[in-house]
């Protein structure tokens, strides 16, 4: 059995670590503030200007000047600071935030994302995506292993790049791959979701990637 | 000097032409100046070139200027939520520049701050960084990229004394203190407005030499383009 965006999720959270500054990106990597383990002192990060982002409102106490940059309505926390755009957007360029986890349409065995645009057909725009894996330290990618069972991982990107050499590790529906980004080392198979076989991920993936020496995995 | 106007309209009159650049402070529909962009509709300026990160939705905040069509071109980071637009631009009938959300605020601040260029390393390797000059430094590789200044700003405010000091409120302060900056005429409108020395002189975020004309649009009907709630747990 592949994993479900709740377990995708719950295997993202042990990625953080105690006194994390982390941003979440829209879809499966907003799940992850729910598995955020007891006791850990994790500070979310929203891009359009606030440090330490709370839950959801109860209804009727939503407030239109407290959203985050999916623009839901959500709550501060006694840690909560605000800032300006460029502030922020200083904090993700400089560094200053430890781990991104966010969604893809594609990421090659390099490290390469696509992830903003599909020309002619989805008009949107790169938002803050560009940006965050340009400046965060660590880059985690969450994302359905296939699209319309066409793999997503790729030896190259056929859409739009969002950034080149930028992923560090991938999680998807059947496994987790680590990417040693920008050198020669490649893509690795860490870890099989609960059940799937290893004959299974590569008959879905186009990508290059070597297994790793302790792989992890449960038997079906 | 007096910087307080009466309403929107008044204190956007005279400062627009046809072909004018202009930013719109807010992130989504969340501190968006939504009175004085009505006041640029009735004014029907057109040919303009926007400066926001997001064009509004249908029927609210810039998607307004679009339905009567006084955008000509617009730069922005993500425009997803608005149809009109999409379609506007599928059909050639709009211009737009995507930029980075992080690069497009600092583009901003720079331009306010008298910086005409900086280098990123955000963009580099993509359609973003094409035809712009590229540096670098200790080993990476960085994009050049403007600043920005505009004709007019139009910003959004919690509160603001007869001076133009200005103080925002919660995620609604986003793109509005460094759009402030880099308006020629920077023309806010907000919440309160106070008497001088009424604000904390340290609570300042945007000091009154960036804003030229305020507008006190109390009462304002704030939107919420994404309402999410969680379930309260009976005690």
């Amino acid at each position: 059995m592949a994993w479900t965006r709740d377990q995708m999720a719950e295997r993202a959270a042990k990625e953080l670590r105690d006194g994390f500054y982390v941003n979440l990106g829209i879809g499966i990597p907003t799940l992850v503030a729910n598995f955020i383990p007891a006791g850990m002192d994790v500070q979310l990060q929203s891009e359009n200007g606030m440090l330490g982002m709370g839950p959801f409102p109860f209804e009727g106490e939503e407030d239109a000047d407290l959203i985050n940059a999916g623009k839901q309505t959500i709550t501060e926390l006694a840690t909560t600071s605000y800032f300006s755009s460029a502030d922020s957007f200083g904090m993700i360029r400089g560094g200053h935030i430890d781990l991104a986890i966010l969604g893809a349409m594609e990421v090659t065995e390099r490290g390469d994302l696509a992830n903003w645009m599909i020309p002619g057909k989805m008009v949107k725009g790169m938002g803050g995506a560009m940006d965050l894996v340009a400046g965060v330290k660590r880059v985690v990618v969450v994302m359905e292993h296939t699209a319309k069972g066409q793999p997503k991982l790729l030896h190259h990107c056929t859409l739009p790049l969002t950034g080149t050499a930028v992923v560090d590790l991938v999680i998807t529906d059947l496994a987790v791959f680590s990417i040693d980004k920008g050198s020669s080392g490649g893509m690795t198979l860490i870890e099989l979701a609960d059940g799937v076989t290893l004959d299974e991920v590569k008959a879905n993936t186009e990508a290059n990637f070597k297994v790793a020496a302790d792989l992890k995995t449960k038997a079906a | 000097m007096n910087k307080i106007f009466p309403d929107a309209h008044a204190a956007m009159a005279g400062i627009l032409k046809d072909g004018m650049t202009l930013m719109s402070g807010g992130f989504g529909l969340c501190g968006i100046p939504q009175l004085l962009i009505e006041a640029i509709r009735d004014l029907k300026v057109k040919d303009l070139t926007v400066i926001s990160n997001n064009a509004g939705v249908d029927g609210a905040g810039l998607g307004i200027l679009l339905e009567s069509r006084q955008i000509k071109k617009m730069i922005s980071s993500y425009v997803g939520e608005n149809k009109l637009f999409e379609r506007q631009f599928l059909a050639g009938e709009l211009e737009l520049e995507f930029n980075p959300q992080g690069t497009l605020a600092e583009r901003i601040r720079a331009g306010g701050a008298g910086i005409p260029a900086f280098l990123t390393k955000t963009g580099v390797g993509t359609l973003i960084a094409e035809g712009k000059e590229l540096r670098d430094f200790d080993g990476a590789v960085y994009v050049m990229e403007r600043g920005l200044v505009a004709d007019v700003s139009i910003v959004h405010a919690y509160k603001g004394d007869t001076e133009g000091n200005l103080i925002y409120r919660k995620t609604a302060r986003n793109f509005n203190p460094m759009m402030a900056s880099a308006g020629k005429i920077t023309v806010a409108q907000v919440e309160h407005i106070v008497p001088a020395g009424e604000i904390d002189p340290d609570a300042v975020h945007t000091p009154g030499i960036f804003v030229q004309r305020i507008v006190h649009t109390p009462n304002i009907a704030k939107l919420i383009e994404k309402r999410t709630t969680r379930p309260r747990i009976a005690a």
